[in-house]
């Protein structure tokens, strides 16, 4: 094997001034404002008068290097060989002059590259690792993105919303996306308890982290097994154990599913940043193209499009007509796991008697 | 080549108009057996609707204590490939802002050592390098480290920082948060390589109150750029709003805190009951600009609900100037990680913590001033506590 070159430690990333378009790093700190042209090209203008075009791109988030070489190489054309990615997954093309925009989106186009993602329309997909490369998955993640973007992708390349409808995917309820904060996000999760390996507890958990990793204090210690034992009705099927301990695998490949959260956001505008709550606790498994998830989707979002004024974010839409008039839009069947018995519960009860009436 | 693997399932999923993540394994199974048995893994893992994949185990490189999860297939026997699929996380640079250049020498050494199948990004923000062998690591954190590239953070460390475009290309940027998360990760190289918290801890960066990082959704250190002093008012841009969109319904209308109006032709407003939500600066860019005295607003605690629920971060410092050498604001972190470290449990959240022992303890025992910004309303109930200072004996 060839002499591997000397190794450095400690230095951290390199710095991102190398990697800036000479127009954003001349005008850095300098934009004036920004113009959204399509849904895939927008442009900054500077106090100076230069302007940046972007173009965005889908990716899957999981590119091959065949493909980034595809992606270098289109910006090594076309844009002075600069580039950058979104938290969105999303890739962007930069160039300084209106005209070099229409060469750059057609060349991404005849690549099979799909252009949009800016304004107000359905972005990509934020996701977690799912059967690819995590051993806590109740689902897959790339999968779940895939089957959603291509009923939705016309919302991604030219549609137009009330405003961004933020979609993510967690694969399990530890949640890497942090997809708790999204206007329909996808989760996945168990329905039923971890079972317990002996044998393998004993030789491979430190059995007291395992009992304080559990929420519900349903774990408790085994001695004549040297092992743990489960109340079982208080288990919330959370997975959080077999984090902590491998022998107590909670995969159940008939009874996992897919639980569906609405209403979420991050930014402040108009209101305080909301957490998604609960539409729909469980939708069946059924890769590959997960029909019922799907459909869930489609009937939430075009409930949103029917009822939504302009501007209003999912979450902000359901605050003006009520949760039971969401659940009447929706179509969707409220249930006794809708109604919350955990750590904020009873924030959340009705403490009024002004409702709607819903059928 | 031909495939290795019937995949019917994933072919499936090569179908319809959105980048299909089975096309890029597949690509990348034209020069990597890794990811050919990938494919029969993941297609396996389609049938049976379960994972493959068992917990990671210790592995990395000399000297660190993160940057490399470990992965192994439970079936290795049928997938020799994937018997060990690690990765690597490398530390992004602020922004995601890259080169041709760039990106090919990643695509060399990964090619070389790995599966050549990435995740451009990682959740928290690291350029992800999927799947690699043991005897690998060594080499691949020689070739990138000697080439400038470092690891991201792993375990419970300070995980690889993250931030918004910023001043690189937004009008919004109230402070410089790619220079910001590059400082921050250059100042904490140890705590992120050599995991030594109770848990992770995570910073992110936004701009401005819009938080297109999320920050406030999933940062234990969420920093949030805002200013004060009155939102700059171009008049004449404003005209020019007027017929392209309906200022008063969709701008003065939307206002959360009703402080806009208009008279005659100009926008009036009232700064010192504006909340900075960004909305009509979202609205009429050209026309309106954040006020001239930038700085941010230090929230802390948010996670993820595992496991006593979902927190969002809340507002620990309303403002303070994030300027080199941000030494008030090192000063801070310094002190909120030994507080954490003295009280925090194993696999506690900084927000975890503060809850189970009280905001109070935290501002008493950090010697923060209350303020009214940290909380939405004062407390209901009349069972707080007193110093001995406040008694009289």
């Amino acid at each position: 094997m060839s002499e591997l070159p000397q190794r450095q430690t400690d230095i951290g990333p390199p710095h991102y001034e190398q990697f800036l378009h000479p127009v954003i790093k001349k005008n850095y700190g300098k934009w004036k404002y920004h113009e959204i042209l399509t849904p895939g090209s927008m442009v900054h203008v500077s106090d100076t008068g230069d302007k940046i075009y972007t173009v965005r791109v889908a990716s899957p988030r999981l590119l091959s290097t065949d493909t980034l070489r595809v992606m270098a190489d289109i910006a090594a054309k076309h844009c002075d060989g600069y580039l950058r990615f979104t938290t969105r997954n999303n890739v962007e093309f930069f160039v300084d002059a209106e005209s070099k925009l229409a060469p750059l989106m057609s060349e991404l186009k005849a690549k099979g590259f799909m252009i949009g993602g800016i304004g107000p329309g359905i972005s990509n997909i934020v996701h977690t690792q799912g059967w690819v490369h995590c051993h806590s998955a109740a689902t897959d993640a790339s999968g779940l993105v895939k089957v959603i973007m291509d009923e939705l992708h016309e919302y991604f390349t030219e549609k137009q919303l009330a405003n961004r409808v933020r979609i993510a995917v967690a694969c399990c309820v530890n949640m890497c996306g942090a997809v708790h904060c999204s206007d329909i996000a996808l989760v996945g999760v168990h329905k039923t308890p971890p079972r317990i390996d002996d044998t393998n507890v004993k030789n491979s958990c430190e059995i007291p982290s395992t009992i304080a990793s559990c929420p519900t204090s349903a774990i408790s210690p085994d001695p004549a097994k040297k092992s743990v034992k489960i109340k079982l009705e208080k288990c919330m099927y959370c997975g959080n154990c077999y984090s902590v301990c491998p022998a107590m695998p909670i995969a159940d490949p008939i009874n996992d599913g897919i639980a569906i959260v609405v209403g979420g956001k991050v930014a402040n505008l108009r209101s305080a940043p909301m957490f998604s709550k609960l539409a729909i606790p469980w939708l069946p498994n059924n890769p590959p193209r997960w029909p019922e998830v799907t459909n869930a989707v489609k009937q939430i979002l075009n409930a949103y499009i029917a009822g939504a004024k302009k501007h209003e974010r999912v979450g902000e839409w359901i605050k003006r007509i009520g949760w039971e008039k969401f659940f009447q839009e929706a179509n969707l069947e409220f249930k006794i796991q809708h109604v919350d018995d955990f750590t904020f519960a009873r924030e959340t009860f009705r403490t009024t008697a002004a409702f709607k009436w819903t059928t | 080549m031909s495939k290795k693997y019937q995949t019917p399932l994933l072919d499936e999923l090569k179908k319809g108009a959105f980048p299909s993540f089975v096309t890029e394994i597949e690509k990348a199974a034209e020069h990597s057996d890794m990811a050919a048995d990938l494919l029969g893994l993941v297609e396996l893992s389609y049938k049976e609707r379960m994972t493959h994949w068992k917990h990671g185990g210790i592995v990395g490189v000399r000297g660190y204590g993160g940057g490399v999860i470990g992965r192994y297939s439970d079936i290795p026997e049928k997938f020799p490939g994937v018997a060990h699929f690690h990765t690597v996380r490398i530390n992004s640079p602020s922004g995601f802002f890259y080169t041709s250049d760039a990106i090919r020498q990643v695509c060399d050494i990964w090619d070389k050592y790995g599966s050549g199948l990435t995740n451009m990004h990682g959740s928290t923000g690291d350029l992800v390098l999927l799947g690699t062998k043991t005897e690998h690591l060594e080499s691949i954190f020689a070739e990138f480290s000697s080439r400038g590239w470092d690891l991201g953070g792993s375990g419970s460390a300070m995980r690889t920082p993250s931030c918004c475009v910023g001043k690189a290309r937004c009008e919004w940027a109230n402070i410089d948060t790619m220079a910001i998360t590059n400082d921050i990760t250059q100042h904490f190289q140890d705590e992120m390589h050599r995991p030594a918290f109770p848990y992770k801890f995570k910073f992110k960066t936004a701009g401005c109150a819009v938080d297109c990082i999320a920050s406030i959704a999933r940062a234990d250190m969420s920093i949030i750029g805002t200013w004060k002093g009155d939102i700059q008012i171009d008049q004449a841009e404003v005209k020019n709003y007027k017929g392209k969109i309906d200022i008063q319904a969709e701008v003065i209308g939307m206002c959360p805190t009703g402080c806009m109006k208009m008279s005659g032709d100009q926008l009036v407003i009232d700064n010192s009951n504006c909340s900075r939500c960004m909305h009509c600066l979202a609205r009429m860019p050209k026309a309106l600009r954040p006020g001239k005295e930038r700085g941010a607003t230090l929230l802390m605690g948010s996670k993820a609900p595992i496991v006593t629920g979902a927190l969002m971060s809340w507002v620990i410092v309303p403002f303070i100037k994030m300027e080199p050498p941000y030494e008030e604001f090192y000063e801070l972190i310094g002190k909120i990680w030994e507080w954490w470290d003295e009280n925090g449990k194993n696999r506690e959240r900084i927000g975890e913590l503060i809850e189970r022992v009280g905001f109070p303890r935290f501002l008493k025992d950090l010697d923060i001033k209350p303020h009214p910004a940290m909380v939405k309303e004062p407390r209901r109930d009349p069972f707080f506590f007193w110093s001995e200072e406040d008694i009289v004996r």
